[in-house]
């Protein structure tokens, strides 16, 4: 009997201890400010800069309270999150990201709250608005910007008997330049580079749009072959020829971190490279004395349509389905998009802003003395954007792979890039007949 | 059972067989929810296009089909298989020599043990991190060794000839946890049986030939199989030391085309017809590899 009586008692204890801990940790939804959470990606003083403007949307009003938590490997985990239906209220993608969580139905159109709060394309430098639709619809919208430009060391070109005032206006420029800096040791290894498509190779998979090649035709045609892009490839491995494959991948294989006083611009192992904005954060970190200035990309002699090439991407603000407050989500979305909201962020990254109407006092207080300079390149015509198709992330592995195998010299630039569009034209295939069995226009 | 003899089980069975059932449930309840449960919705999901946001879409054999016509497939299966054709053989040398050499006496052995254990204690992201160093082709300690006695080290990481071999040879860090099961094994083997072949005339290989790795068959047998499940599941480091399978997805495995299908591609569907196509071919290697050691492992009292 009396063990009968404890079994119900244990019984009751653990109920009891269930009931009472989901009572004490269950969020209270009464009383109080709505809360909105928000997964951001960055970390450090990038991180800081969101951070501040949280803290100053939360200090304005009393009603909605953004809680900032600060997430790795965030594409994955708001994935997940959605799938599991219980996504954070705000998510801070990557602007490639868009066309895909758009497709998967993860993330939900803001056109209507765009329409209520009177945001519109006309308020962004076109590229950034543009970056965060898909098929004509509004899903994410632009927090911090980004544009590419040529970085090069004016001592080092100096050092070599050139004009450190006059960056190559040309590929071919820049290819003499590059050369005159090449230097090997004693022993044969290379010991200073003047530019190497590799490095730092984050747009490995972009150099055949600087020669003119697109991805596709915007529809439903792969164009990874064109003859824009093979001679794009065909350049990589003109480095790849005259300088040895494994020299330079020896070479390279002896840099530091790109976040680090090792990394090879800024230890002045390579002259020129393709960088981003953030580059001047990171001079100014590790190598404040390095003489450097920015120009805009070099483009093919004979193509000076492709002049002011810059790659363009961002950071974007999306609200995933399933979010428990879409409507506080957005006001702190819209207090982001303010000029205000956008200032302080940008201002904290130290880059520039999407938005058109910028204050004096941004221009004036900038660090970045190159900051107009890629404010010009987010308008320039070759403004290049990762293509915007749900299939993005398995052609950027493709391309890179291709770029892998001719920098490698395993293929030729047209049997490497024959094989991404055999491989990626059936994919879209695929895409565009289930988009057509779902029933939706194309 | 046949059907009466149940029906003869006493009240006082009956109970004892539901209170065994009921001290077993929690491991029933969670075998049939974390393992079954997924299992049987990845075959399902195998056969749907499905991105894990949208509703599942029934598309039959396509994902599989799909498989066999995917060179990227292909290459991460060879890939995979060249890896565990090479870590596998090689970790069990390794492992057995040094739980051989381990075995012997001599003073300050526990030391030696603990010494040569410690490494696969180290977790898989720092230890993937710190050999990115080791086999740094400019400034890496392992090219620096070999220049002192005259070789010319490869680029471990970045020459697509070189960038598995490094992966294998890494993959000997982990050798402590087999060498222990090793280890334990030897200490079974019956005195007698060395005293009886000494008698013999036996020398030290002889003995190890024909008394040692006889006896030590089952657990060479249990290891190869954890090897070859292992092996073919290899993850983490080449995911953490080699983006995409650079270079030229030469160190592109298995398990890393899965995730990205899954994870990056949105490909769940696809995803989990890997997993099953992996499942099965681990399921015909251990098979195989039981089928195979029928004559040659020797369990004792059998």
């Amino acid at each position: 009997m009396l063990r009968r009586i404890l079994s119900v008692a244990a019984v009751l204890l653990i109920a009891g201890a269930v009931w009472w801990s989901e009572k004490i940790t269950a969020v209270s939804v009464s009383a109080g400010p709505v809360e909105v959470t928000y997964w951001e990606k960055w970390t450090s003083f990038e991180g800081d800069a969101m951070r501040a403007v949280v803290d100053t949307f939360n200090g304005k009003q009393k009603r909605i309270r953004v809680k900032l938590l600060t997430v790795s490997g965030i594409e994955d985990k708001t994935l997940m999150a959605t799938a599991g239906g219980n996504p954070p209220d705000v998510a801070g993608l990557y602007g490639p990201n868009i066309p895909q969580y758009a497709e998967d139905n993860a993330v939900i159109p803001l056109d209507d709250y765009c329409r209520k709060y009177g945001i519109k394309a006309d308020d962004y430098i076109p590229v950034y608005w543009d970056n965060g639709l898909y098929k004509g619809h509004v899903y994410g919208l632009c927090s911090t910007p980004e544009t590419t430009a040529l970085h090069y060391n004016k001592r080092m070109l100096r050092d070599a008997g050139l004009d450190p005032n006059k960056p190559p206006a040309t590929i071919e420029e820049m290819d003499v330049i590059s050369d005159k800096l090449f230097l090997r040791g004693k022993d044969g290894k290379l010991v200073r580079a003047g530019f190497m498509p590799a490095e730092p190779g984050w747009w490995n998979w972009g150099w055949g749009c600087v020669f003119g090649g697109k991805f596709w035709d915007g529809k439903a045609r792969i164009t990874a072959n064109s003859p824009e892009m093979v001679r794009g490839y065909e350049w990589i491995r003109s480095y790849s020829k005259k300088y040895g494959a494994d020299d330079l991948q020896t070479f390279r294989s002896g840099f530091g971190n790109f976040s680090s006083p090792q990394n090879a611009f800024l230890s002045e192992k390579v002259a020129m490279e393709l960088q981003g904005v953030w580059m001047h954060n990171f001079i100014t970190m590790f190598a404040p004395k390095l003489e450097w200035a920015a120009a805009p990309f070099p483009h093919p002699a004979d193509r000076p349509d492709m002049a002011n090439t810059t790659y363009t991407s961002e950071d974007v603000l999306v609200i995933p389905r399933g979010a428990k407050h879409p409507d506080e989500a957005f006001e702190f979305i819209a207090y982001v998009q303010s000029q205000e909201g956008m200032e302080l962020l940008c201002m904290g990254h130290r880059k520039q802003s999407p938005l058109r109407k910028v204050s004096q006092r941004f221009w004036k207080t900038h660090p970045n003395p190159y900051i107009k300079l890629f404010t010009d390149l987010a308008w320039s015509k070759n403004a290049l954007v990762a293509a915007r198709t749900p299939l993005w992330p398995e052609y950027n592995a493709e391309m890179s792979n291709a770029f892998d195998e001719v920098a490698l010299l395993k293929a030729t630039p047209q049997a490497a890039l024959d094989k991404v569009q055999a491989r990626m034209q059936p994919k879209l295939d695929r895409l565009l007949a289930v988009q057509r069995a779902r029933g939706e226009q194309q | 059972m046949s059907q009466p003899a149940r029906r003869r089980l006493s009240a006082a069975a009956r109970s004892e067989r539901l209170t065994a059932l009921l001290f077993v449930s929690p491991w029933i309840v969670g075998f049939l929810l974390f393992e079954v449960y997924p299992l049987a919705m990845a075959a399902y999901y195998s056969l749907c296009d499905y991105s894990v946001l949208r509703a599942p879409v029934w598309i039959g054999a396509m994902n599989y089909t799909g498989l066999m016509a995917d060179d990227v497939f292909w290459k991460s299966l060879a890939n995979t298989g060249f890896y565990a054709a090479l870590a596998i053989p090689f970790g069990m040398v390794v492992a057995i020599g040094l739980a051989l050499l381990l075995n012997t006496k001599v003073r300050g052995m526990a030391v030696y043990r603990t010494v040569f254990f410690l490494p696969s204690l180290v977790p898989t992201i720092p230890l993937a991190v710190l050999w990115l160093w080791v086999f740094n082709g400019e400034h890496g300690v392992l090219n620096t060794v070999l220049a002192t006695v005259g070789v010319k080290g490869p680029n471990w990481l970045s020459d697509v000839n070189w960038s598995k071999p490094a992966l294998i040879l890494m993959a000997l860090w982990g050798a402590g946890n087999a060498m222990v099961i090793y280890l334990a094994g030897l200490q079974d083997v019956p005195q007698e049986m060395y005293e009886a072949a000494e008698l013999d005339g036996a020398r030290w290989w002889a003995r190890t030939r024909h008394v040692t790795l006889p006896m030590l068959s089952p657990v060479i047998l249990f290891n190869g199989i954890m090897g070859i499940i292992g092996a073919l599941q290899v993850f983490a480091e080449p995911y953490v030391m080699f983006p995409g399978g650079a270079p030229a997805r030469s160190t592109y495995f298995y398990t890393m085309y899965l995730f990205d299908n899954a994870f990056v591609y949105h490909k769940m569907g696809y995803a989990c017809a890997m997993g099953w196509i992996m499942f099965v071919i681990i399921l015909g290697l251990t098979l195989l590899a039981l089928r195979l050691s029928e004559k040659h492992v020797h369990y004792q009292g059998a």
